[in-house]
């Protein structure tokens, strides 16, 4: 082996790597935020009483996960474009993880609803609480609270498939690396960095869903033990 | 609509995908299977060492590992095609989840097996690969089978490092068609028609352990 590492090029370039660092943890936490959303939606779909809704629900989740993120990123981003609507990158980026995220996140808190006992939504009942109340006051933290450690795992999983953007031209860690490539022809180097920052941001992306744990669901503050 | 020459073309890439998903499958499975082995072993390098490389793997994007195995290979000297850094990435990639979810398939043997395994006089490894494995990896078969779907999606990525599978050639094809939509459609249905199949399996399967609860 005669080639020698070179990773000088980092003196110059680290405000980029930096750029890019905090655009990924941007695009991951707004995807994650927002997919969150779309996906307890769709598991309550998925749980409702309605026939319908929860065939619907379950062909949107079954086509999604059987299908490669870079697949529907591409759809998103040039079949949208190829029908007129002009969206940047960005958008489509965060439009297309949304989704495909959403699907997962479903699947996860269907799970957790499922596992809330019967006997729990029949007391709210008694007690007057509406749908609606009786939806969010009762089943859906102790849902969430379950499958809470998987949920946490998927949205891992989505700050690295952030990655994927890079593919559709819009801005993150890895498409910063692949300019400062083409630029310094230092790819194994710049690749090993780009690596290096993303177990970070794994770890660092851990640690910060388990202290929102610890302030989100107090039985765990108080107790100390998981449901 | 898609010339006959294109719907070929999807359907040899399709080939090279499931090609791509095998070799990552089979050689991940046996990578993976050690890494299990090395993690609920006694031995505390052992696992020391398994658990870091669990950790890295699963920290880095896939993208990156394909980069990474693609550039990084041919420093060492090894004269790669794309093909074959992109089977060495998915390689490394599947052997750290299979390790992942066989652990905890062999932990989920239950404690009085070993002991049985043990009064009946079993050399340990007897007990471990007689006793313990076969256990463990029929526990972990739905979510071996459900990762199999995550590896035929995750193949789309070698497209990156220029295989010419199903994702790579369905952007050349749109490159010269300009039908987004409709290539990407097609594309999504033959992944899918891949990837169903396998959820169903995991589904099935996880039924047919799942006794006790049904």
């Amino acid at each position: 082996m005669t080639y020698t590492f070179d990773f000088s090029f980092l003196a110059e370039y680290w405000p980029q790597l930096l750029k890019g660092l905090v655009q990924t943890a941007q695009l991951s936490l707004l995807s994650i935020i927002f997919g969150f959303l779309l996906g307890t939606l769709l598991a309550i779909g998925r749980t409702a009483q309605s026939k319908l809704l929860r065939r619907i629900c379950a062909i949107y989740v079954e086509a999604i996960r059987n299908t490669p993120l870079l697949v529907q990123m591409f759809m998103i981003y040039f079949g949208l474009a190829s029908v007129g609507f002009k969206l940047s990158a960005e958008f489509c980026a965060v439009l297309a993880i949304v989704i495909n995220v959403s699907s997962y996140t479903c699947e996860i808190m269907r799970a957790g609803i499922e596992s809330v006992r019967k006997g729990q939504r029949e007391a709210s009942d008694c007690l007057g609480l509406t749908w609606l109340q009786s939806l969010f006051l009762v089943v859906l933290p102790p849902a969430t609270e379950r499958v809470y450690p998987a949920l946490v795992s998927q949205f891992i999983l989505i700050m690295l498939a952030t990655s994927l953007v890079s593919q559709i031209s819009a801005e993150e860690l890895t498409s910063t690396a692949a300019r400062i490539d083409s630029m310094t022809f230092r790819s194994f180097e710049i690749y090993t960095v780009v690596a290096l920052i993303y177990i970070g941001l794994a770890f660092v992306f851990r640690l910060g869903f388990w202290a929102l744990s610890r302030l989100v669901f107090p039985r765990l503050r108080r107790l100390g033990t998981p449901l | 609509m898609l010339t006959t020459f294109q719907m070929q073309a999807l359907l040899t890439a399709a080939v090279w995908t499931a090609g791509l998903s095998l070799i990552a499958f089979v050689l991940g499975g046996a990578v993976g299977l050690l890494i299990a082995v090395m993690r609920v072993s006694a031995n505390r390098v052992l696992r020391g060492i398994a658990f870091t490389y669990i950790q890295i793997v699963q920290g880095t994007p896939l993208l990156v590992m394909m980069m990474l195995a693609f550039f990084g290979l041919s420093i060492l000297g090894f004269d790669l095609t794309p093909f074959a850094a992109a089977s060495f990435a998915m390689v490394i990639y599947s052997s750290a989840y299979f390790g992942e979810i066989w652990r905890g398939g062999i932990l989920a043997v239950p404690k009085t097996q070993w002991e049985a395994a043990e009064c009946l006089a079993l050399h340990p490894v007897q007990r471990f690969w007689l006793v313990i494995i076969p256990q463990g990896l029929r526990i972990s078969t739905p979510p071996t089978v459900g990762f199999m779907v995550q590896i035929v999606k995750n193949t789309s990525l070698a497209s990156v490092i220029g295989v010419a599978e199903l994702t790579y050639t369905s952007k050349l094809i749109n490159n010269s068609t300009f039908q987004p939509f409709i290539i990407f459609s097609v594309v999504a249905v033959l992944y899918f028609c891949m990837c169903y199949p396998l959820a169903w399996w995991s589904r099935k399967l996880e039924d047919k352990l799942n006794v006790a609860h049904r």
